[in-house]
Order: structure tokens, then sequence, then C-alpha cells
């Protein structure tokens, strides 16, 4: 488990004392995916290697395991390092070595295992990450996705309990990304691996985290499970980010469908209720008109959804609303 | 052959051999302590500027004052001024051995910059990814720092290794010997051209090979 307790951090710049981080507490539980999203300046990043204190905090306790980070001396820390991974977005792989070279750094680094068993080590996060073959490569002659695998074996290689992934899909190509995330999702169920993510795109929230912090300056404005914050997301700042991923702007229903008869109402289905004859059923028995002006069926991790908003006419349409309020669908009037 | 002959008449071949002996050997011990004391300097340097590992304001200034005072002065000036002190250190002003000290002294700060500039070279990211791997700061020096660094430290090599070549040839004109004292005793004093030009090429193949053997380093480490 990951605790923030009360931390803060500021930085000083020319005299002028410069506030990255408000006071703020924080939980992340083992094994969860746990996904912090801010743009750039929102503190997330400093968020994130506040844990491995690669930033010191200007005050506060951060507990991994009941183990205060804060309190640890040179020693202490270099020990607890090792047992958090962590991947970057530019990858940050020397160029100066091997692929092979580059994923046993950390098991020479630390310097208590023999060469044979290195190579053993080695072999085997190559074959997990799908590159056995470019072992004698070097890090310029592989593509990005591959190059975050590699920085995703070097990360493993010490059998860590905990992935910090900063921003680690941020300079990917989509196709790139999905692969680079089915395997943090892969790596987090086989190995029961925490993993803290920070991004600035919701879709890698919606498609690996189980838990989601929204961060604007400094400060976590919003923060829960992801199917809640992304389908009924609730501070401006969430609100936008789901925007982003959604196409679709709240703000101008008002005015695109200004002209679109009859009552409009937003539909979220989660869970199996995504897949059900709904819409007719309750069209039929309550003799509603429905024209669907904006919707999306997807998945949040392993849990498919739907959001589909609506324009409805004729019919009863108190007893449709009742309907789907009772089939357990979330339901808005948005006029 | 006879042509070729009266061509260099001054020249005696068997003084042009040892001169180019005595440049080599003044460039190779020069070049090596250059290195050795550079290097840990230049790696001081970066580590000591700001907003890097060992920040610390007072000992970077410090050194770049001492660093910069000693690129300040001209090598010929260096050489002179440094005379009493290269007696104590070798026993001699003259000859090879009174040529060490300042041909060191003179290319050790210029290494040291250019070593400094090698390592800022290196992204800050690498340096972030291996403290986050648990690495010593000696760790992230010799583990990821340098081998990152090495082909900018070679060129540094090969360009220090070429700015010696010229301060031998200057050291020739205070008695030490090498290539630049022929020039400067026989070419210049005595206006004797043929040796002029046979020194003036032997430096300019000795630069040439130096460079040519340099940028095959620099090629082969490089994995960009």
């Amino acid at each position: 488990m990951i605790e923030f307790q009360n931390v803060h951090k500021t930085y000083r710049v020319a005299d002028r004392e410069i506030p990255a981080l408000h006071p703020t507490s924080l939980r992340v539980e083992n094994g969860q995916v746990f996904g912090l999203i801010g743009h750039s300046g929102a503190g997330k990043s400093t968020m994130l290697r506040l844990i491995n204190r690669l930033e010191a905090p200007s005050g506060g306790k951060i507990l991994v395991d009941d183990v205060d980070v804060t309190a640890l001396d040179a020693d202490g820390l270099r020990a607890f390092r090792r047992q958090v991974g962590m991947i970057f977005q530019h990858f940050n792989l020397l160029a100066s070595k091997t692929v092979a070279d580059n994923v046993a750094m950390p098991l020479t680094l630390a310097g208590d295992m023999s060469r044979a068993q290195i190579d053993q080590r080695v072999a085997e996060l190559l074959a997990r990450v799908g590159l056995s073959d470019h072992a004698r490569k070097y890090p310029a002659q592989l593509s990005g996705g591959q190059k975050q695998r590699v920085g995703i074996a070097r990360a493993l290689a010490t059998k860590p309990k905990i992935l910090l992934c900063d921003e680690a899909t941020s300079a990917l190509d989509p196709q790139t990304t999905a692969s680079v995330l089915q395997l943090l999702a892969e790596i987090n169920r086989e190995l029961k691996l925490t993993i803290v993510l920070i991004t600035h795109e919701m879709d890698v929230i919606r498609r690996v985290c189980d838990q989601v912090a929204v961060m604007d300056a400094g400060v976590i404005v919003e923060q829960g499970a992801v199917a809640d914050v992304f389908l009924h997301p609730k501070h401006p700042t969430t609100r936008r980010f789901v925007q982003e991923d959604e196409q679709v702007d709240e703000n101008d229903i008002n005015s695109d469908f200004a002209h679109v008869q009859g009552r409009i109402v937003r539909l979220t289905f989660q869970g199996e209720a995504t897949y059900a004859p709904l819409l007719g059923t309750v069209a039929r028995e309550t003799g509603v008109d429905y024209s669907i002006l904006a919707g999306r069926i997807d998945r949040i991790k392993d849990t498919p959804y739907g959001q589909l908003t609506l324009a409805i006419t004729g019919g009863d349409m108190d007893a449709a609303f009742a309907r789907f309020t009772a089939a357990d669908v979330h339901m808005e009037i948005l006029r | 052959m006879e042509t070729l002959a009266t061509l260099f008449s001054n020249v005696d071949w068997y003084e042009i051999w040892v001169a180019t002996g005595d440049t080599l050997i003044m460039l190779g011990i020069s070049l090596a302590f250059t290195v050795l004391l550079g290097l840990p300097l230049g790696v001081l340097m970066f580590l000591t500027s700001p907003r890097q590992l060992l920040e610390n304001k007072p000992v970077y200034a410090t050194i770049g004052l001492i660093v910069n005072m000693l690129r300040a002065l001209p090598f010929i000036i260096l050489l002179i001024v440094m005379m009493p002190l290269t007696e104590i250190i070798t026993g001699t002003s003259l000859g090879i051995l009174g040529t060490l000290p300042p041909l060191i002294a003179g290319a050790t700060p210029f290494f040291a910059r250019l070593v400094e500039t090698a390592l800022r070279e290196v992204d800050r990211g690498i340096i972030e990814a291996t403290q986050a791997m648990g690495a010593s700061t000696r760790q992230i020096i010799v583990k990821a720092l340098l081998p990152e660094a090495r082909p900018g430290i070679l060129a540094a090599i090969t360009v220090t290794a070429i700015a010696l070549v010229s301060f031998t040839a200057m050291a020739g004109a205070v008695g030490a010997g090498g290539l630049g004292d022929l020039a400067i005793r026989y070419g210049y004093q005595r206006f004797q051209n043929d040796v002029m030009f046979v020194t003036v090429v032997l430096l300019l193949v000795l630069v040439q090979i130096l460079q040519t053997v340099g940028d095959r380093l620099v090629a082969h480490f490089s994995h960009r």
C-alpha cells in the first residue's frame, strides 16, 4: 500500500516559492492500477517522483507498506528503490548498451547476482516483453514501442512490488499505445504488481486503471473508481478530460440540438445492462419515439459500458423514464 | 634521386627521425597525464555545476576560475611563467622532461572543459532512470554517465591531442626538442626552407592520423 499523508512540495526558484503540490492525502491499495491524470504542470509528475523520492517532499509523510520513505537514509533509499520499478515517456535507455545490458543494469547495480543468474533473468524478462530476438541490438535500432518494452523489462528486473509509469505511452502512436497498455495490464494481473501511472489522456485511464485521481494546479480535485469518475464526472477539470476522450461536448448539446424535438436525456449503462435490449422494449411498451443523438459503447478496463444521448418524443414519457431508472440505468435529463 | 637530394640539401634525416620521436614521446606522455587529470576534473566540474548531483557553487566557481585562468594564458607565456615550478617538479626546464609540466598544465583545463560539455550532452533522463534503479552517485558516474558520454570524451581526447601537437611545436621555442624545435632553429632562424617544409608536412601527417583514429573510435562507440 502506498499512502500519502498530508504531503506537499514547494519548489524554490530565485527566492520565490512555487507550490507544485498542496497538502495531499491519498491511498493506493496493493495490486491496483492507479491513474493520476492532469494537464502538464498539474503536479502529477511531482507526485509520482515523491513515491521513490526522486523528489523530496517539503512536508508530510509517504508510507510504502508501512515504511516511511521520507525517513530513509541513503543506503535504505537505494535498497527501497530496487523494489520500485519506473518507466519513462522517453524511455531513458542507455544508448551505449545493448538491449540485454540495459535490462541487466538494475541487477548489475544491485551486485547480488552472478553473471549466469543475471543472463538467465534477462532472458526471462525479454521473453515476457516479446523481445528475445533483439537482445544484442542497441536501443537506436528499435521502434518506440519496442524501446518502451525494454524499459518495462528493465523496470521489472529486480522483481519490484510497485511500477511507476511516467507518461509511458505519450510518445507512442495509438496502436503501439494499446499494445503497451495491454502489456501493463497483463503484468498487473500476473505479477500482482501495484502500478501508479500518470497521463494526460483519459483513454489510458479508461483502458487500464482501477482507480483514478484527477489533478489540477497541485490539488486532487476528484478521485474514485474509474467507472464512476469517467461516467459521472463532477469537477470541471474531470469533465474536460472526459469530453476530450468522448468527443461529445456537453456544453454544446443545447445549441447543437436546439432544433431537436422532445426531451433530451443521457443514459449510462454499465456491465451486462449494456447489452440488454432496453431501448426497444421501453419504446414499445410506453409508446415513446426516440432518436440517438450521440453515443458510445466501449469498455472501461474489463467492464462494458454504454452512454447514449437520446431525444424522446410522444407516448408516456414519465413511464419511460421510470422504466429506465428501474432497469439500473443511470439517467440524466439534459433538457 | 639527385634532384631530391639537392632539393632537401639541408635536411638531416637522422635529426628529423629523432625529432619526430621526441614529438611523439612528448605528445604521448602529456596526453596520458592530461586525460588522467582532466577526466576526473571534468567530471567534478559537471557534478558540482548548478542542478547536478553534487551541486556546489563555491567548488564549481573556484575550479571554473582556475580553469579559465589557465586557458586564457597563451601557451608560450605559460611555458615561461611556469619555468621555476617546472624546475621544482622535474629538476629541469629544458628538454622533453622540462616541457611536460607546462604541456599538461596547458591542456588539462582545456580537456576538462570538453569533458564537462560531453557529460552535459547526456540526457538528464538517463541520470534519473539510473537513480530510480537504486544506483549510488559513484555508480551513476561509472555505469551510466561515462559510458553514455564515451563518444564525446573520445572526440575531446582527439581535439586535445591535436592541440598538444601544436603546444609541443611551440615548446620548441624554449629548447624542448621535437619537430617544432627543428622548424624554429633551422627553418626559421637559418632560413632553411626545406627543413621547415619537411617538419610542417610531418606535423600535418601526425594531425591527420590523430583525427582519423579519433573519428574511427568515436564512430565505433556511437550507437545512436
